[in-house]
């Protein structure tokens, strides 16, 4: 009996599924952007900056962030080492 | 002093207008002075909750386009003094009632009553607009059901858009063995997702459907657990601090609901 509790265990609970699902819904209904739209937005700014100073494409993480009712765009974009003196 | 509330959901069939009638009865029961609207014009159904339908003579409509007097349409609910009922017209839609209209209404009212208790149509079209315009706090009340918690969230940023302030939340038909078996979205998840205060927790509960099959609003049934909640949240609209249900069953482990309370 405890084996097969703890089987049923292994699977993720439904209220969690729920809950995670809702969290991504809620941002894209509270900016009113898709998926699609953050991920051109992305892009753009990588482009963007990139003409300015040089960065790893594959390490920008760019995301909305929540806290509270409050969202925020929050981009994390490391710089490649040489990058000043390159650039200057 | 009277207060404007508006309850308001986005999604239809979560309780709206249970909650309403059941917290006009329990206002009046603390001896208040209270008028439930109903707003949901052409879908009327707050006057069979409460059990008044057949007394209705004449609605907001006929207050609103000035075929009766105010108090006219003001329907008595004999079982409280002080609690009174204005009915939606049946056969009208919401076109016929603007905010500015529901403004003025809401104006007049504060003369009459202590609390002013406005139903909310589903949705977020005119009806909703009618119901929010004239309130001095709305209160939104949603499900642990995915697609009632996504609504409520919209209509709380159009309220924060509108500068109606944040609103407070009801999370009503908690199924508490179900939360615990972490099948359904716990009062946390839900407070977590929607980032709002809370200011009742209600528990699913079967007496609701009976009550409302027999006209008689669950909060007049003190020994229901969803009576007892509807008592609890109008005890804290009139500002009483007071501690959130524990909503385990017999003797659990669940962990008590007012450590939610925290979270105000």
């Amino acid at each position: 009996m405890s084996f097969f509790k703890r089987m049923t265990r292994s699977k993720k609970k439904s209220a969690q599924s729920a809950k995670e699902r809702l969290q991504l819904v809620l941002t894209h209904d509270r900016t009113d952007m898709t998926p699609a739209q953050l991920d051109a937005l992305k892009d753009e700014l990588i482009e963007v900056i990139s003409r300015h100073i040089d960065i790893d494409p594959d390490a920008v993480n760019i995301d909305i962030a929540r806290e509270g009712r409050e969202q925020r765009l929050i981009a994390d974009i490391p710089l490649k080492a040489n990058a000043r003196r390159r650039g200057r | 002093m009277s207060e404007i509330i508006t309850i308001t959901s986005g999604k239809g069939g979560v309780g709206k207008t249970t909650a309403i009638a059941s917290l006009g009865i329990a206002l009046a029961s603390r001896g208040q002075k209270v008028v439930c609207v109903d707003g949901d014009i052409g879908l009327r159904n707050l006057d069979v909750i409460m059990g008044l339908e057949n007394r209705i003579v004449y609605d907001i409509v006929d207050v609103v386009e000035g075929r009766c007097r105010l108090r006219q349409a003001m329907i008595r609910d004999k079982r409280l003094p002080g609690l009174f009922l204005i009915p939606a017209a049946q056969t009208r839609d919401k076109m016929a009632v603007s905010p500015s209209d529901m403004m003025r209404l809401g104006d007049e009212l504060r003369h009459e009553v202590d609390w002013v208790l406005i139903d909310s149509p589903a949705g977020i079209e005119r009806g909703f607009k009618n119901a929010i315009a004239p309130a001095d706090r709305v209160l939104v009340l949603t499900n642990p059901e995915i697609s009632a918690v996504r609504d409520a969230d919209r209509v709380i940023g159009i309220l924060e858009a509108e500068e109606k302030g944040t609103p407070s939340l009801i999370l009503n038909r908690v199924n508490p063995g179900m939360v615990k078996r972490q099948e359904m979205l716990s009062p946390d998840d839900v407070l977590d997702l929607l980032a709002i205060d809370l200011i009742g927790v209600v528990p699913e509960d079967q007496s609701v459907l009976i009550a409302a099959n027999r006209g008689a609003p669950i909060a007049l049934d003190k020994e229901s657990r969803a009576g007892q909640a509807f008592h609890n949240i109008a005890a804290r609209l009139m500002g009483e601090d007071i501690p959130f249900m524990d909503l385990e069953e017999k003797g659990g482990l669940w962990s008590r609901i007012s450590k939610f309370a925290g979270r105000n």
